[in-house]
Formats: C-alpha cells, structure tokens, sequence
C-alpha cells in the first residue's frame, strides 16, 4: 500500500437526501477525527422542510467538517471534496466546491428520475457532458454495490438501501487512512438487538472500506496529523448539548433543583430533550401549552425557589415579551435562553443568524433593562449558561443568553473542565428575622432585593407587575417613586458591570490600527481572519464579547486604543448600534443575512479593504 | 408590607382577619368580590391554614387585585397567564397550597388556553373564576360570558359573540373538579371552597359574581330571594335533583333528555328523579349544559354544587415519580460533562 500523502487541513462535505442519513456519517467521520487529534469544526446544513420529497432540491441534507493538524477555527468556506449521494445534492453544492476539488459521487443518484428531480434539463447528465471537467471526479455506483453486498441479508431492499451512507464512510476512511474500531463499537451498542442491521452496517462499511483498498489505481490516499491541541482529556461537543450540561451544572453548583419550561422551537428544541433526559440530576422539565406559558411556569418556578430556565427561539422570544418584563419587575432569578434563527416573522427556522441582540435589549415595554449574555461557540455554551444562572441568582434579575442555530448543532473538541474546577453558585434565601421587619423591596450592595420563597415562615408578601413602592413593595402610583424605581431598576443591571471581569483583547496588540469586535458565533471566522492578518504583519487585533448588557467596564476605553473599529455579524448591524450609541465612537461594519455563517476568506477580504 | 405573623394556628383559632392585609381594599362599594373575599378568608381560617404555606396567583383584572389583600403568599401576575405560573410554583413546591384567582376574560379569554390544559394536567392547584360576564377594570366591555346581544361601549348594537358555558368548557378539558357558586350565598361558597381544599387536583369553582357598576343585576334571578328557588338546582351527591319553592320541581331523565316534572301533580314522584352522582362524567356533562336563561319558558335551573369531582393521579405527584425512579442509581455531574466519549491530548 502506497504512504498516504498528508495534508495539513481538509473540508468535506457530504451531501444527499434527507433520507440518506448524511448527518450521522458526518457524526460518525467527526467522533472519528477527533480521536486522531486533529483540530475540527463542523457545520450540519439542515434542509427546512423535514421530509421533503426524496430527489428533490429541497431535501438535500448537508454535514460539512473542517479539520486540519492545525488550529481550525471555523467549518470552511469551499470544500475539497464533495460527496454526493445524488444528483440534487450535486446541482445544491457544486458552486461552493474548490477549483480542482474532489467530488465522490454515488452514480445511482444520477438516473433520469434523480435528474428530472433536481431539475437538470432533459437529457443532460452533469456526469457525463463535461461539466464536471477540472474536477477530481470518482464515481462509485453505492447503491448497486450496497446492495450487492447485502444480497444474502435477509433485509429488504429498502432496508439495504439505508446502509449505503456506511458505504461512504467505510470508502471515506480508508482514503484518510483510518481506523474504524470506534464505529464498530458504536454500530454494536446501536444495534445490539437488531443483529440483521448491525450486520449488515458492518458489512457495507467494510466494503466501503476495501473498494478504497482494491480501486487503489485511481484514488490517492490521504492522511491528516494530530494537531498542536493543548495537551489534555477532550470531548466532542454542540452548543445545545453544552447548553444542556452548563444548566444542570449551575442547578448542583447552587444546590438549587433546575426548572426547565419550554415549548418546542427549532433550534432549541434539543436543549429540552437533553433536559427531559436528565431526569436524575432533579432536573424537572414541563413542556408547556405556548411559549408564553413555558416562561410564565419558569417565573412560578423561581418565585419557589429553584433554578428556572426557560428557552427558546427568535419568534418564542416576542410571545416571552410581556412575562420577561414581569420578570424584571418581580426581580427574580430566571434565564432566557434564545438558540437565534433567520427572522423576521417565522424566517428560516433550520439557518442561523444574530438578529435577536435588539429584541433581547429592548424588546419589552416600558424601561425594561435585562442584562443580556453571548456563547461564541458550542464549548462556550457550557460556561454561558453557568454565568447566566450566576448573574441571575446574585443580582436577582432575568438573564437572556442568545446562542444561536449554527453554535447550536455544530461540534468541535472540546477540553472539558472536571466539575470540582466549577466555583459554586451562593444563593441566600431569606429567612425571617424577629428583630426586623420584613421587606420584600430591601436592597443590598449589589442592589438585589431578598429571594424570600413561599413555605417560609413569617415572610408572606404580595409581589406584582403594578409599580411598586420602594423598600416595602407595595403598590403605588406615586409620580417621584415611579421614576427612582425605573432608575433603580435600571443601575442594578448596570451594578453587574462591578462583577465582571474586564474586557481583554483575545489575539493582537492592545492597541493598533484596527480593532475587531464581535460576539456570539462569528468567533471562530474573527479568530482565524486575526491569526492569518497577524502571521502576515498587520496590526489587527480581536475581541469578542460575552457581556453585552452590562458592557464590561473597561469597553469604551479598549474601543479608543484603535485607528478603526469594524464589527462583523450575522445581522444588519446590531451590535455596531449599541457600540455608537454608547461610546459615540465611528464604527464599521460587516453584515452578512444570509442565514449562514460568516466565511474566513469573506471576512478576511473585508478587513483588508479596511486596512488599505 | 408583611405584618408580624402569629407563627400559626396552633395558639388561638384562626379569625378570617388573620388572611387580611393592612392594604385598604380597592373594589367599588357593593362589589360581589368583598363577599368572595370574606368567604375565602373565612375558610382558610376554619381549615387553620399556615399563611407561610399558602399563595394567591391572579391575572389582570378586577378580581386579580385578590392576592393583595389576602395575608399569604401572593403574586399579581400579567393578564391571563395565572394557571400557567402557579403550575411552576407547585413544580416547585408541591408543598404549597396554591390558589389561583382569575375572572371570565382572564380566565376564558386571553387566559383560555392556559386554563384548558391547567384543567386537563390536574394540577393540583384551586382555580377560582369570579365571573361577572363584563369587563369590569377596562370600564364595561362585553365579555366572553356576556349573553348574546348584550349592549355594552364595543356593543353598541349588541353583542354578535356567542358565550362561553364555563362548566361544558372545564369538563370539556378533562377537570377532575368542577363546580359552581355565587358571591350572594356565603354558606353555599363556602361549603365549595372547602370542597376544593379537599380535593387532590386541579379544581374549577365558577362563582358568579355581581359588577354593580358595569353589569348589575347579572345573576339576580340566581341570587335574589323571589327568584332563587325556582332558578337554582342545588347540587348534592346521592340525592334526587329537587329545586323550586315549594321543593316541588325534580328532574327526571327521559332517556337521554332532562326533563322538569311537577312533583306535585302526582304523575311522578321522589323516585322517578335523577340522582345526583359527582363521579358519573356522563350526568356531569349533560348538567354542564344546563345553562338555559331562565327568563325563557320551561327553562331547565341553573346547577350550582360540584356538578363532577373524580380523582385522579396529579401532575406534579407523576412528575416526582418519575424524577425519584430516575435518580435511583445515582448521577455524576464528572461523568455528565465528559460524555460517552473521550481521547487524550498529551
Ligand atoms: S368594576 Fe365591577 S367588578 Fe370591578 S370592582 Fe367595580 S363592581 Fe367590582
């Protein structure tokens, strides 16, 4: 067998109908990866229709994954190889393909049933009028020889034919030089009481495997290192799953029972699922009627004393509106978590963008301050949610965390930390005292009133929405109280901003021609544009922010050490509004809406231009 | 604003001024709620309730000013969303008796949804609809339990909005408690919320409920004196269904038709009466329906009483079920974070 040439990083992406379960072979390539230790991102393009007819345009289903023995901060821009299950899957993702790219085609996709599907014109095939000239093409008839080995398996030829995605990766390993064990592993767990399928996964993937071994002449083999990851015990990890692990964290580090209310939502659908799992950490999740009622249980749930949380997406965030406010008024513990989609209206539930930050700022009537939290990638996630039940329990307030769909479902290695390195979560409730009376308004040095729960004796008080007096929380009308209130209201949000640490710059000079902020997903993409600018000598430097309500204190003055500030997001310019409205500082921006991530090389293109 | 307490009623018996605020009560004079109030209090101090165990949700609205004058744990929520916080607060703690007060426009109009599947979750929390059939806060509007062709200022030419019949509505959601009273008879009140205090699960108590301001006189042919008997089939369990001055009217059933026969004019007698049967969801449906306006001839009475009341499990009860089967065998927060699968970076 000839040495596998190495490459320093790859992107694949695979691509076929829903049904071809291209989303569990990029799963199982990308645990596969990450125990060679190279570095990944990976980025599951979810058709939005959940079953679109199979052969169809719209029912094209993605998985790409970047990964590399160097640093990988984002999922890639074009791909170097392609995989195509069918001749939809061909026509969707062909543009995005490098020049002289791969493409591993599965030939039984391209029958004239498959071409009329995805709309090629009659009598054309991509395959074979040139079009496909420059590329690397390899063209394998999956079905056929899936269907081949599996001829003494007593499945169906339906059944036969969900193996074929095994056929792949089996074909996909052998050409990185892999080792399959842990799959094996995973498929026998998987399958453990349906021998016939097991078997036949296992086979199909073997073939997939030995076709690469026996075509050897035509297709070169390939191998990628481990990559210069600090040294250290890892995971692979999603935002949503990070989500998940982060809240029933913070419920055993405050030793207060998690609450989770919520109403089925894409993206944030799973962080309810992983919850409802999760049923022996104490973690009671209700699924409530409507998003309203999800956010009204959690604020019932706080009110008696545990860890409430409730989550959801874009649209669910307008319907939280009202209680969310209720909330702020009640000033009580609560965590919003908003997993952001393509908006507005119902948008582009399965694509991803940043276009909440407003709504989570001011979308409340009235004075409505709430301080409001970022995750800038899956790992992230985890310590996000931690901080957001902190800041929720300590300054007495609700928390919107905005995560969003691509941080939500895309993985990456994670070096996760032992729960014993997770500082606790000190929560106080009141208890009455007879040398006092008790006042449900009270404020302490951060300005937090007291979390006095029902069921403890002699502290029955009445809380509501109608405006209230200050220290004794009575209702009253008075014109003065109403103002000092909102203006109370309004500086123990801003008192939070004593708490956190200062803002610091993450890769370049401290001060310089240009400065790039963001927040949220756009991590990765402003990282890996920083390194390469930095490698060739520019004076550019990144910062991302978690905290966006408060700004940490130092803000205004970092923003000042540079020539040019420039913000990239995934909206019209959210984040660059709240900067010049609070510094007054010239910002720039670069948007992208296209329900989509923000590529390195269209970033990178960006700031150059800004540098000239 | 919390007055020191008597830590509870093991001292003294308990007066309904002990579940009274110092905050002055703000409804209109004459208004039906002061009575429903009084009552309520009453109660909770003949059942010698911990005050420091018991909460008072509302919505918006008239009746939603309640939890401010009741000395327990309260909260003055947004405008029909109550069912859906004391759902969390008794998630939460399962411990607390958890009231929740609402009106016929939080309770069946903005707040529909949430008591529908308050109702058919069996919660157990105690849900009080005080129904006046008018908007009283927002200054007279119609209601969804106005009558048909009401003029209210968004009617003026009578109301084109058929009404909601609460009780067809709560057994319609599957509640395992349903009944009705009204403001004008303390005793009758009284005997229903103790009822519902007694009942492990979500209850429905529908009280009407007199707006002298905006829709006076609402419920007078139920509550009045000259008018009362004839209108009004007072519900008991195991016994015939009797109403009227005289004790004179009964009901019998004609198949699956009710009808009202004259006891007196000897063709039937005590016998021939349907039987009042609370668990039995078949009867309970069709006295559900008994909602005739009783100014129309041969009108069936209006049922007051626990017209159903079935236990069944309560939410909360599966939910701990489930959480205490689940983490029998332990969980490890270290095992949580690392996952089914790790690899080592040296
Ligand atoms: S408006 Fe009607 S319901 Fe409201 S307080 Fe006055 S009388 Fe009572």
């Amino acid at each position: 067998m000839s040495n596998p040439t190495i490459q320093e990083e790859v992107t694949i992406k695979f691509a076929g109908d829903s049904g071809d379960g291209m989303q569990l072979t990029g799963g199982l390539f990308t645990d596969n990866t990450a125990l060679t230790g190279s570095d990944l991102a990976t980025y599951p393009d979810f058709p939005a229709e959940i079953r679109a007819p199979a052969g169809t345009l719209p029912g094209v289903s993605g998985f790409q994954i970047h990964f590399g023995s160097v640093q990988i901060f984002t999922p890639g821009d074009e791909y170097d190889v392609l995989v195509v299950m069918n001749a939809a899957a061909l026509k969707t993702n062909l543009r995005a393909l490098k020049t002289s790219g791969t493409i591993i085609v599965n030939t039984d996709g391209f029958d004239k049933k498959n071409l009329r599907l995805a709309k090629y014109p009659d009598d054309e095939n991509p395959l074979e009028n040139g079009s496909l000239q420059g590329y690397e093409v390899i063209p394998i008839p999956i079905t056929k020889l899936t269907r081949e080995c599996l001829a003494e398996s007593s499945l169906s030829t339906k059944e036969q034919d969900r193996c074929k995605n095994m056929f792949v990766l089996g074909f996909l390993y052998w050409r990185y030089s892999r080792d399959m064990d842990e799959t094996l592993k995973y498929l026998n767990s998987k399958f453990s009481r349906k021998p016939d399928i097991l078997q036949a996964n296992v086979s199909v993937l073997k073939a997939g495997y030995h076709f690469g071994e026996t075509t050897e002449t035509y297709s070169a083999r390939y191998a990628v290192k481990a990559a210069p990851l600090e040294p250290g015990v890892y995971r692979g990890i999603m935002g949503n799953e990070a989500l998940v692990m982060g809240l029933i964290t913070a419920s055993k580090k405050s030793k207060l029972p998690l609450f989770y209310g919520s109403y089925p939502i894409t993206p944030a659908s799973d962080i309810l699922h992983g919850l409802a799992s999760y049923k022996k950490f104490g973690v009671k999740t209700f699924q409530a009627e409507d998003e309203i009622a999800a956010v009204c249980s959690a604020i019932g749930a706080s009110y008696g004393g545990n860890l409430a949380i409730t989550g959801t997406s874009g649209p669910g965030l307008a319907l939280k509106t009202e209680a969310i406010g209720l909330a702020m008024m009640l000033e009580l513990p609560l965590v919003i978590v908003n997993v952001q989609r393509g908006g507005p209206s119902t948008g582009l539930p399965t694509k991803t963008e940043q276009s909440d930050l407003l709504q989570a700022m001011y979308g409340r009537n009235g004075e409505s301050p709430v301080p409001v939290i970022a995750a800038k990638s899956p790992g992230d996630c985890f310590f996000t949610a931690i901080e957001a039940c902190r800041i929720a329990i300590q300054h007495m307030t609700p928390v919107i965390l905005l995560s969003d769909g691509y941080i939500a479902n895309s993985a990456e290695p994670w070096k996760f930390p032992k729960a014993s390195d997770i500082p606790e979560i000190e929560v106080t409730f009141k208890k009455a005292n007879p040398d006092e009376v008790f006042e449900p308004y009270q404020r302490n040095e951060k300005l937090a009133r007291p979390w006095a729960i029902p069921g403890t004796p002699g502290l029955a008080h009445r809380i509501g929405g109608l405006e209230k007096e200050a220290v004794t929380g009575n209702v009253s009308y008075d014109p003065a109280n109403h103002e000092y209130m909102v203006k109370t209201r309004e500086a123990r949000i801003e008192i939070i901003a004593d708490y956190l640490p200062l803002q610091k710059v993450e890769a370049g000079p401290d001060q310089g021609d240009l400065l790039i902020i963001g927040w949220g997903s756009t991590y990765g993409a402003i990282a890996s544009v920083t390194k390469s600018l930095l490698a060739r000598g520019k004076s550019v430097a990144h910062t991302h922010l978690r905290h966006i309500k408060p700004f940490p204190k130092n803000l205004g003055e970092l923003l000042k050490k540079f020539d040019k500030i420039l913000v990239p997001e995934l909206n019209n310019g959210q984040l660059a509004k709240l900067l010049r409205d609070k510094y007054m500082v010239q910002v720039y921006q670069y948007n992208k809406i296209q329900g989509m991530p923000i590529s390195k090389s269209e970033l990178e293109h960006a700031v150059l231009q800004l540098l000239d | 604003m919390s007055t020191n307490p008597p830590t509870n009623g093991q001292m003294a018996p308990l007066k309904a001024k002990d579940f009274a605020t110092d905050q002055d009560v703000r409804w209109c004079p004459g208004c039906g709620d002061y009575s429903i109030l009084k009552q309520v209090q009453t109660v909770f101090a003949d059942l010698a309730l911990d005050k420091d165990k018991v909460a008072v949700i509302s919505g918006i609205g008239c009746s939603s000013r309640f939890p401010y004058y009741m000395e327990t744990y309260g909260m003055h929520s947004i405008h029909g969303r109550a069912p859906a916080f004391a759902t969390g607060l008794k998630i939460a703690n399962p411990d607390l008796s958890v009231w929740v007060v609402t009106g016929d426009g939080d309770g069946f109009s903005i707040g529909g949804n949430h008591l529908m599947h308050a109702l058919r979750r069996n919660i157990n929390i105690k849900i009080l609809v005080f129904n006046n059939q008018i908007y009283g806060l927002t200054k007279g509007q119609y209601s969804p339990t106005s009558e048909l062709m009401k003029r209210t200022k968004s009617t003026p030419m009578g109301s084109i909005d058929y009404p909601v019949n609460p009780g067809a509505f709560a057994l319609g959601a599957h509640a395992s408690f349903v009944a009705r009273s009204m403001d004008r008879d303390p005793k009758h009140l009284k005997e229903m919320l103790h009822r519902c205090h007694e009942h492990a699960g979500t209850t429905f108590l529908e009280i009407y409920q007199n707006c002298n301001i905006f829709n006076d006189g609402a419920f007078f042919a139920f509550t009045e004196k000259d008018t009362k008997e004839d209108n009004c089939l007072f519900l008991e369990h195991d016994q015939p269904l009797i109403f009227g001055s005289e004790k004179s009217k009964g009901i019998r059933l004609n198949g699956m038709k009710p009808q009202v026969v004259d006891l007196a004019a000897g063709k039937f007698n005590q016998d021939d009466l349907w039987v009042h049967d609370e668990k039995d969801i078949f009867k309970a449906t069709l006295l559900s329906h008994f909602f005739d306006d009783p100014r129309e001839n041969g009108a069936l009475p209006r049922p007051f009483g626990v017209i159903y009341a079935s236990e069944r499990p309560t939410y909360e009860n599966m939910l701990e079920a489930q959480i205490t089967e689940a983490e029998d065998g332990g969980a490890d927060l270290d095992a949580l974070i690392a996952g089914p699968t790790t690899w080592e970076i040296k």
